[in-house]
């Protein structure tokens, strides 16, 4: 299959990609027979592995138990999720917030799990914005966003948010080139002049894991795809792949495919550190966001910062190497001991391995190859450790077992391939359904890996499911990749489209996972801790219901008194201490979505009435068996109406609450 | 979600229908087809530690009477009056008369527990049919709220 690829190299690069062809004749038979008893996860029994996907076009990131392949969770970052009010209760809308105001989606496309002495350490996972661009920080204690920072000066943030080895720093770079953010209006064919490609390094702080943009690396008109850091002995170093060194601005399919090598970026960020210390970076004016969600208030912030440090290589000499790559290099991964760069040229015959070793080699002895933009670039040959020959077609992505080998996924070929990285043979390759993007070993990218599995995450399924209409499931495959040779064990259909994902041990985490807010440290401005602080307020023409819910009524359910021109504020507080009892609640016509609300938090949901009549709030999630009692009614009489307002649950309440009325 | 909930339901209504069978509690269940026991997947439940003794002292100590008052607005008047009223759960009013103490630390502490094992807690789900919430408490936190509950009964 192999030999008939290369033959029709030229024809399907340049056509894109021919399905037909790619499809392996025996994909009915490519499973052994106890694949089933790999995967199978007995009832009640759970998975060896998270696995976490970045959600693609969705914006979210889903997290899934390996081996079984069973979905647990959508966590609810870029993008508004009426499902849980993410994005919709008041709460949560600062999450949401950038320098060009509220915007409900992005779309996120990789992931990585924070580390400590590079080995995950089951604390965070980061996600990037890859079309406004920002970075997240997820909790994996609550699988929460608790915090998202604005990208300044940069387009498209794809090359993020890969971590050094302890989390001091994640990445952020831009795919697309842009003016300086407030230098912007020029015309576009002045790119080789007036476009900037920022790298920003985001420091995390280690206990609160708060993020803050510490510099801003103010590099030359080009793109960044991927990155990795250092590890090991090449700690204090980071690597990104770069493309369109050609400086097109136009018809890049074309245009930016024209070199036979473009580059892989080394930064040794230690050294920018330094340099920074000397004084030698300038805070330039800009506009960005840096939003909060505080666990306490069970409410985020959301502030804009109008200052960031930038560093220009430029004027710090040995900050900065390209080294040349093949071709228009997507993935670029250090193995686990360090010392091996592994560039994937997504248009390349070959995949070429660096070596950190002949990378300070070349440094010390300035073995360069002349220099791009005033930076220096070394030769190929002086970096370059060795080259896998004849691979397959189109790789994209490297990840490591643990025991001296590599996969590659290719996307062209439809295949993973592993090959060893001392010998550079190709030792194994199978098939994929069809044409793979990233692949992931649980702690693949980190100094220990766990080569037991590799997902690969697909780009296309076709026939692989039941079809639905023209739009098809995403889909990711499993692999048994503990012996010599990989073994297909499952098919299984994923959210949104998945790019990067990263898998770690579940005892990592599940230990640590969130069972409920105590109710006792609930410090939101509107908790009602109690029926007995539930209550109606009026300031104006804005009506705040502190309300609870505890299987399973509300307090209160019945509510009087709310005019039209009224903006009413639902604080739902769940009185609720035990694990695994949300409560929901929705108001009938509210253009808002819904919210649910864990046990001992309180969440939001605005609501302005638009029409006179007697209004049904319900709970929408099944909380016990008199779940579907758990409703009542708001009544709305008109503007200028003289219903005094009023709030109750239950004649047994009646005389003591039913009559009070609270004005401030 | 839905589906552990739905499990939880089913496993609510075993518990009535067995321990209805094989303890005083009426029959909630029908004899015929029974749930064949290999199909039940078993999950060990996590309990607490039981509380064998309560040691009761006169007079009542004001401070824990006021930290249970405290508690009882907050986790549990949603659900249980003061006065012999039901709500969700039955109203308060003489239950140090009905219960012994350590019947009622359990039922706070180890909910889980008592549904599983005991007759008249048994009896209180077939009646209420809302499991009582564990409410996340201390043992001092309970002890407190029995020390509320005393007062409210009458003791000194």
């Amino acid at each position: 299959m192999q030999l008939k690829f290369l033959t029709t190299l030229v024809a399907v690069v340049a056509i894109g990609i021919n399905l037909t062809g790619c499809k392996p004749k025996d994909a009915g038979s490519a499973v052994s027979g106890d694949a089933a008893e790999k995967v199978y996860v007995a009832p009640g029994k759970h998975d060896e592995f998270y696995n976490f996907l970045s959600g693609g076009f969705n914006g979210q990131m889903s997290v899934y138990g390996i081996p079984s392949g069973r979905m647990l969770k959508i966590i609810p970052v870029f993008s508004v999720f009426p499902e849980n009010g993410w994005g919709y209760s008041e709460e949560t809308k600062p999450m949401l917030n950038t320098s060009h105001g509220f915007i409900p989606w992005d779309d996120l496309h990789h992931i990585s799990l924070s580390q400590t002495k590079g080995e995950h350490d089951g604390r965070w996972a980061f996600g990037n914005a890859n079309n406004t661009p920002r970075v997240a920080r997820i909790s994996l204690s609550t699988f929460r966003t608790e915090e998202i920072i604005e990208l300044p000066n940069s387009g498209g943030n794809h090359s993020s948010p890969f971590i050094t080895e302890n989390t001091e720093y994640v990445v952020a770079s831009t795919r697309f080139s842009v003016p300086v953010d407030n230098q912007g209006d020029v015309p576009i064919s002045s790119f080789k002049k007036n476009f900037k490609g920022y790298i920003s390094f985001i420091s995390v702080e280690p206990k609160t894991g708060r993020l803050g943009i510490k510099f801003q690396l103010k590099m030359p008109g080009i793109s960044f795809d991927l990155a990795r850091a250092g590890k090991g002995k090449s700690h204090g170093w980071f690597f990104f792949s770069c493309y369109n060194t050609e400086q097109a601005n136009t018809l890049l399919e074309v245009n930016a495919s024209q070199k036979d090598k473009d580059f892989i970026l080394a930064v040794n960020w230690k050294k920018a550190e330094e340099y920074l210390k000397q004084g030698k970076g300038k805070k330039v004016p800009a506009q960005y966001a840096h939003n909060v969600y505080d666990e306490s208030t069970h409410s985020a912030s959301s502030t804009i910062i109008n200052e960031v440090m930038t560093l220009d290589p430029k004027e710090c000499p040995d900050l900065v190497y390209f080294m040349p790559c093949p071709k228009s290099p997507h993935g670029c991964d250090v193995d686990p001991t360090g010392e091996f760069i592994v560039g994937s040229g997504k248009l390349a015959a070959v995949i070429p391995v660096f070596s950190f070793d002949k990378i300070q080699k070349a440094i010390a002895n300035k073995s360069y190859d002349g220099s791009f933009d005033r930076i220096p670039v070394l030769k190929y040959e002086s970096v370059l450790y060795g080259e896998v020959q004849k691979p397959g077609l189109g790789p994209l992505h490297t990840e490591f077992d643990g025991r001296g080998n590599a996969i590659t996924s290719f996307f062209v070929s439809s295949e993973l391939v592993k090959w060893n990285i001392k010998d550079l043979k190709v030792l194994d390759r199978v098939p994929t359904y069809y044409s793979p993007g990233h692949l992931s070993i649980p702690g693949g990218p980190t100094s220990k890996p766990h080569g037991k599995y590799v997902i690969a995450y697909n780009k296309i399924t076709k026939d692989r499911y039941l079809p639905t209409g023209p739009e098809l499931a995403q889909s990711a495959q499993l692999y048994d990749i503990s012996g010599e040779k990989m073994k297909l064990l499952l098919d299984f259909p994923t959210v949104g489209e998945p790019h990067y994902a990263e898998a770690l041990p579940a005892a990592l985490i599940e230990k640590n996972s969130k069972k409920i807010f105590k109710i006792e440290d609930n410090h939101h401005q509107y908790v009602a801790k109690g029926e007995k602080e539930a209550k109606v307020i009026r300031e104006g023409n804005k009506v705040h219901v502190y309300m609870t819910a505890i299987r399973s009524h509300f307090m209160p359910d019945n509510i009087e008194g709310i005019r039209m021109g009224d903006e009413v504020y639902f604080h739902l507080t769940n009185l609720e201490q035990d694990w695994d009892v949300p409560h929901g609640f929705a108001v009938k016509g509210s253009s808002n979505a819904e919210i649910l609300i864990m046990p001992g938090e309180t969440q939001t949901l605005k609501w302005v009435p638009d029409r006179v009549g007697v209004i049904p709030i319900y709970c929408t999630d099944f909380c016990s068996a008199l779940h579907q009692e758990m409703q009542g009614y708001v009544r709305v009489s008109s503007a200028g109406s003289t219903v005094p307002l009023t709030f109750s649950t239950g004649k047994v309440n009646a005389p003591e609450v039913g009559e009070k009325v609270v004005k401030k | 979600m839905i589906m552990k909930k739905t499990v939880t339901m089913l496993v609510v209504a075993l518990s009535v229908g067995w321990y209805g069978c094989s303890s005083d509690g009426a029959k909630k269940r029908a004899d015929e087809a029974p749930t064949d026991p290999a199909a039940v997947v078993s999950q060990d439940e996590v309990h607490g530690t039981e509380v064998k003794e309560v040691t009761l002292s006169t007079p009542l100590d004001g401070a824990m009477v006021k930290q249970g008052q405290g508690i009882y607005e907050m986790k549990c008047s949603s659900c249980h009056k003061l006065d012999e009223t039901r709500l969700v759960g039955p109203g308060w009013k003489g239950v140090m008369s009905r219960r012994k103490p350590e019947w009622i630390m359990n039922m706070i502490l180890n909910v889980d527990m008592m549904l599983e094992k005991d007759a008249e807690a048994q009896k209180m789900l077939e009646l209420c049919l809302v499991r009582m919430p564990n409410q996340n408490l201390s043992e001092p936190d309970a002890r407190s709220i029995l020390e509320f509950m005393r007062m409210n009964d009458g003791e000194k």
